[in-house]
């Protein structure tokens, strides 16, 4: 008996094996996936279980946390929720997290390595720091300047600081409480589903994440493209631009809004919104020197993060020359992000560089130190130094008289450039008035600030120059408050529109110009063949009616 | 083992000199390093949950001081050559179940589970104490193999007239108090197996038919095991009380092998044991989905249902990983409704890790190890047969859990020994452990009866109790 007792043992013994290898495969082996799975909740819990890092605007944090006693327990609360949502989105328990929120997810939910005082010590102590905060280039009196201008009509607001890139003012309207999706629960659940199914989409961040035909603010573009291939060289030259203008190819008639446009100089057509002339322009200028301008000021770009991802502009690489003549003046499949617009107005206002734009200045551990800065970045250079510098006087004088008289500034040197945009089947959608703008301080070097206002206005017509009636006075009330706080930060002795940062670069001198393509004998400037030349017909794609675009 | 006695003769004593110490005061020692690691546990868990050290630890520590000091007083002059690790490790568990339970509580402040388990520990412990006492020899048991067996049938059958909980018919309610009756059944089974076998030893061993190359007792001796066998099995399939069917079905095949030393009763017990569970596992809802989920734990995930307990317990086991979260800071209150229970060895697992399970694991592995070694010295056969039983209890119910939770094999409900919430359970192990004490008492103590003589196979092993 004593051996089958033996054996008994054994078998037990086997037993025992059995579960210590099954426990090695489940509780090592496999327990990467089975931490990862989504249904596992600790992940959940452990990234809920301490207050997020806060997000900065002006050195106060606009967020927040409150205890909610539940599984996953804090839940995330917003100071002017709606103000400020395009750039905090929200960070909800059940829906996850957007833009700043998403973008530095890393920082404020404790998880990213840089904030564990010691390399790996999270790993080896299984924890997390605690939540570090995240400074935004915001400033609060442009932000809520732009808010109020919007009253809440559909529309966005970018305003950039063009020598550095930062964002100082991002709205968009309306806009919705991102606190109401904190936390888990049938409140949170109706609060989205009132939310995403609202017509209005308030949810949507029109600044960064929608795309609006530009109108006649691309007009800024095709004259970049134009003087920098050498099409225009005397932006006070009349043109050789008949009015009404026939679509090459076929038997459409641009119209035009403005008078005086048979002819005119550049100067005379970005002051008064000619459409003639900057539709024959881009044809002048050609579909391959019209897709590298665009491309140069940022258009068709699928990278660009601020932290937050941006949706697409694009201006179309296939064109029928009738196309390319509306896609010069913001029609046909030109769009813009009202972000890309406001780019378009930084590269102007400092000499055809854009800086990287950027919404995050740096980001900081939950004592104070800073883990991360951002740098300023050169992203493009749009055009050359001389003609951004004639497109500030173009752009001056259409703010002094012209289409932006409403933005001018007593005491600043602005330039601005209106648009109106029709969309919709048979342009039956409200139309956008436009106006992108950028302004500088009469005693300072520099423009201190360019603005990209867009505004669905169901009183903008294609006769009305819109785009300076209800856009221009929005983008003048965020620059006067930009170049206030730039003469308070002056008289305070720090330099830049900002008390943030203690030193900055001194103003750069203009970099090389741009690839500038030589002017090609077979497209020869000023000159264009008065008869039409058989072309097919254009393809039916998105084509306006009578699209006029002062 | 090649004389079977059908008899009650005494049995011998090995050549003198060979019986070891008593060694009480190690077990002395051992149950108090036992309370101090059970309240350090329980100290801990208050850290962890408010920073403190919760205010009744002293309380905690003295009770379980107290049970421990009793329990080794009845064993010190009532068994005094007892296997001096036994006891410890008995209590050691039911102390860190304990705190296991209360670290669950804090989750679950509604459904409050340690006082109730404490005031069940220390029936368990009393009873442990009356069975010390009582229980001189554990021979006198043999007399009443047909009287336990009918008793055993008694409980199991009992629970058919009271209402299923969670899907079992194997509860009775009386006023407030609730109980398991099939729990107890396996100590009165494993006695009456363990006389029935150790009186019909060379029946089973070399009387009827050879059929092929089994030689096949006749009915006479096996039909009454192999009837009652049979009748619990499925008294317990029809309370859909898995977990313990395997339990017994295990523990007749193991005692049937000790017995008679054939193979082929693994062999066939084998067989047999994968026919009815493919036949029930087909055949019977409850059992087929708990296939299913062993199969595939992710499937109700898949289907947008969230996990199931099973993925649940694994994720517990997965957060464990290594060292553990430590106790108090795991999540295993996921698992939901039965975490106290057949799910405890997931929270073990988070919380103590690879490290503190292995532990445990160990721990149950001495406790058998224990028994089969009171086994292999003890001299009458009826004894041995009972040591392995009850060690072997223990065993099967580690594995048969211990798999079901951590995805080795299908899912069955049953109590963790000592470890998990469940009154009956940790009585009946109580119980458990006395009656281990009683045999390995008796195989340790030095015998004043002359040596046996005719024993030619292997000399039991015997040692100190080191």
């Amino acid at each position: 008996m004593i051996r089958y007792i033996r054996r008994a043992a054994a078998l037990c013994l086997l037993l025992l094996a059995a579960l210590l290898v099954n426990a090695v495969r489940v509780m090592l082996v496999e327990a990467g996936e089975l931490d990862a799975n989504p249904a596992n909740r600790r992940g959940s819990i452990a990234r809920w279980a301490e207050p997020r890092g806060e997000i900065v605007v002006d050195g106060k944090p606009v967020t927040g946390s409150r205890d909610s006693g539940e599984q996953l327990r804090w839940e995330r609360t917003y100071r002017r929720g709606p103000l400020y949502a395009p750039v905090t989105g929200y960070a909800s328990q059940t829906y996850g997290t957007t833009m700043v929120e998403h973008a530095e997810d890393g920082i404020l939910a404790g998880t990213d390595p840089m904030l564990a005082p010691l390399p790996l010590w999270n790993d080896l102590t299984r924890g997390r720091s605690p939540g570090g905060d995240v400074v935004t280039t915001i400033r609060a009196p442009m932000q809520e300047a732009a808010y109020r201008g919007l009253d809440g009509k559909r529309g966005a607001v970018v305003a950039l600081e063009p020598s550095s890139g930062r964002i100082l003012a991002l709205v968009s309207s309306p806009s919705y409480e991102p606190g109401v999706l904190s936390g888990t629960g049938p409140d949170v659940k109706d609060a989205w589903t009132r939310l995403t199914t609202s017509p209005n989409q308030p949810m949507l961040n029109r600044a960064l994440r929608q795309t609006y035909p530009p109108g006649s603010t691309f007009k800024i573009v095709t004259a970049a493209a134009a003087l920098d291939a050498g099409v225009v060289r005397d932006v006070d030259a009349p043109t050789d631009t008949p009015d009404p203008f026939v679509l090459p190819g076929t038997r459409q008639v641009l119209p035009n809004s403005a008078r005086g446009c048979e002819d005119a100089s550049l100067a005379y057509a970005l002051q008064w919104s000619c459409n003639t002339v900057m539709a024959g322009l881009g044809v002048d200028v050609g579909l391959a020197g019209m897709v590298e301008a665009a491309e140069r000021f940022g258009f068709d770009d699928t990278t660009l993060r601020v932290p937050s991802w941006v949706a697409k502009s694009t201006f179309d690489r296939d064109m029928s020359p009738d196309q390319l003549a509306l896609s010069s003046i913001g029609q046909f499949n030109t769009t813009a992000t009202p972000l890309q617009m406001a780019m378009v107005a930084a590269a102007v206002a400092n000499t055809g560089e854009i800086a990287q734009p950027y919404l995050v200045d740096r980001t900081t551990t939950s004592g104070g130190a800073t883990v991360d800065r951002t740098p300023r970045r050169t992203h493009r250079q749009a055009m050359s130094p001389s003609t951004a510098l004639q497109l500030q006087r173009l752009m001056v004088k259409a703010v002094d008289e012209g289409t932006g008289a409403n933005a001018a500034i007593p005491g600043a040197r602005v330039g601005g450039k209106t648009g109106t945009a029709q969309h919709g089947l048979g342009n039956t959608g409200t139309p956008y008035a436009w106006f992108i703008a950028w302004a500088q301080a009469e005693d300072s070097g520099r423009p201190a600030v360019a603005v990209a206002v867009v505004v669905e206005d169901a009183e903008a017509s294609r006769t009305d120059i819109s785009g300076g009636g209800s856009a221009a006075p929005i983008a003048r009330d965020v620059m006067r408050e930009a170049l206030r706080l730039e003469a308070e930060s002056r008289a305070s002795g720090t330099p830049g529109a900002r008390g943030t940062r203690g030193t900055d670069p001194p103003p750069r001198p203009h970099g090389p110009p741009g690839t500038r393509p030589a002017p090609r004998p077979a497209d020869p400037p000023a000159t264009r063949p008065r008869t039409i030349p058989p072309s097919p017909p254009p393809r039916p794609r998105g084509a306006p009616g009578t699209a006029g675009t002062p | 083992m090649t004389a079977p006695r059908t008899t009650d003769a005494p049995p011998a004593a090995p050549p003198p000199g060979v019986r070891g110490p008593k060694r009480r005061g190690v077990e002395l020692v051992l149950l108090l390093g036992a309370v101090l690691i059970s309240v350090c546990g329980y100290a801990e868990v208050g850290f962890a949950h408010d920073g403190a050290v919760p205010p009744d630890a002293a309380r905690y520590g003295a009770g379980l001081g107290l049970l421990a000091l009793l329990a080794h007083l009845a064993v010190r002059f009532r068994a005094p050559y007892a296997d001096p690790l036994l006891l410890p490790i008995a209590l050691l568990l039911n102390g860190l179940g304990l705190v296991l339970i209360y670290r669950l509580d804090l989750e679950t402040p509604h459904d409050l589970a340690a006082t109730t388990q404490l005031v069940w520990s220390t029936l368990g412990v009393a009873l442990f104490i009356v069975v010390v006492l009582v229980l001189r020899d554990h021979r006198a048991l043999q007399g009443y193999a047909y009287v336990s067996v009918a008793a055993a049938l008694a409980l199991m059958i009992l629970p058919i007239f009271f209402p299923a909980v969670n899907g079992a018919r194997i509860w009775i309610r009386i006023g407030g108090l609730s109980f398991q009756p099939g729990e107890f059944a396996k100590i009165l089974l494993a006695v009456f197996f363990a006389a029935y076998l150790s009186a019909n030893l060379s029946a089973l061993a070399y009387a009827g038919r050879r059929i092929w190359k089994f030689q096949f007792p006749t009915w006479r001796v096996l039909g009454p095991i192999v009837a009652i066998w049979l009748l619990s099995v499925g008294v317990l399939v029809l309370e859909r009380d898995l977990g313990t069917s395997l339990l017994f079905f295990g523990l007749f095949v193991i005692m049937l092998y000790v017995a008679t030393g054939r193979t082929g009763w693994i062999a066939i017990g084998l067989l047999l044991a994968a026919a009815g569970a493919f036949l029930i596992g087909s055949v019977e809802p409850h059992v087929h989905g708990r296939v299913e989920d062993w199969l595939d734990p992710y499937a109700s995930i898949r289907a947008g249902h969230g996990p199931g307990q099973l993925a649940q317990s694994l994720f517990a086991f997965a957060a464990g990983g290594m060292l553990g979260t430590g106790l108090g800071l795991g999540h295993s209150v996921l698992i939901g409704f039965a975490a106290k229970s057949d799910f405890i060895l997931a929270t073990a697992g988070e919380e103590l890790g690879l490290v503190g399970l292995t532990a445990l694991f160990l721990l149950y592995a001495l406790f058998v190890a224990r028994g089969y070694r009171a086994g292999l010295a003890l001299r009458d056969p009826f004894g041995r047969l009972l040591a392995v039983g009850l060690a072997s209890i223990v065993a099967l119910q580690v594995f048969v859990i211990a798999g079901g939770v951590m995805g080795l094999i299908p899912l069955t409900g049953m109590a963790m020994p000592f470890l998990a919430q469940g009154g009956s359970s940790v009585v009946t192990n109580w119980v458990i452990v006395a009656l281990l004490i009683r045999v390995s008492d008796s195989a340790r103590a030095p015998l004043p009866e002359a040596a046996e003589t005719g024993e030619t196979g292997e000399p039991a092993r015997v040692e100190a109790g080191r």
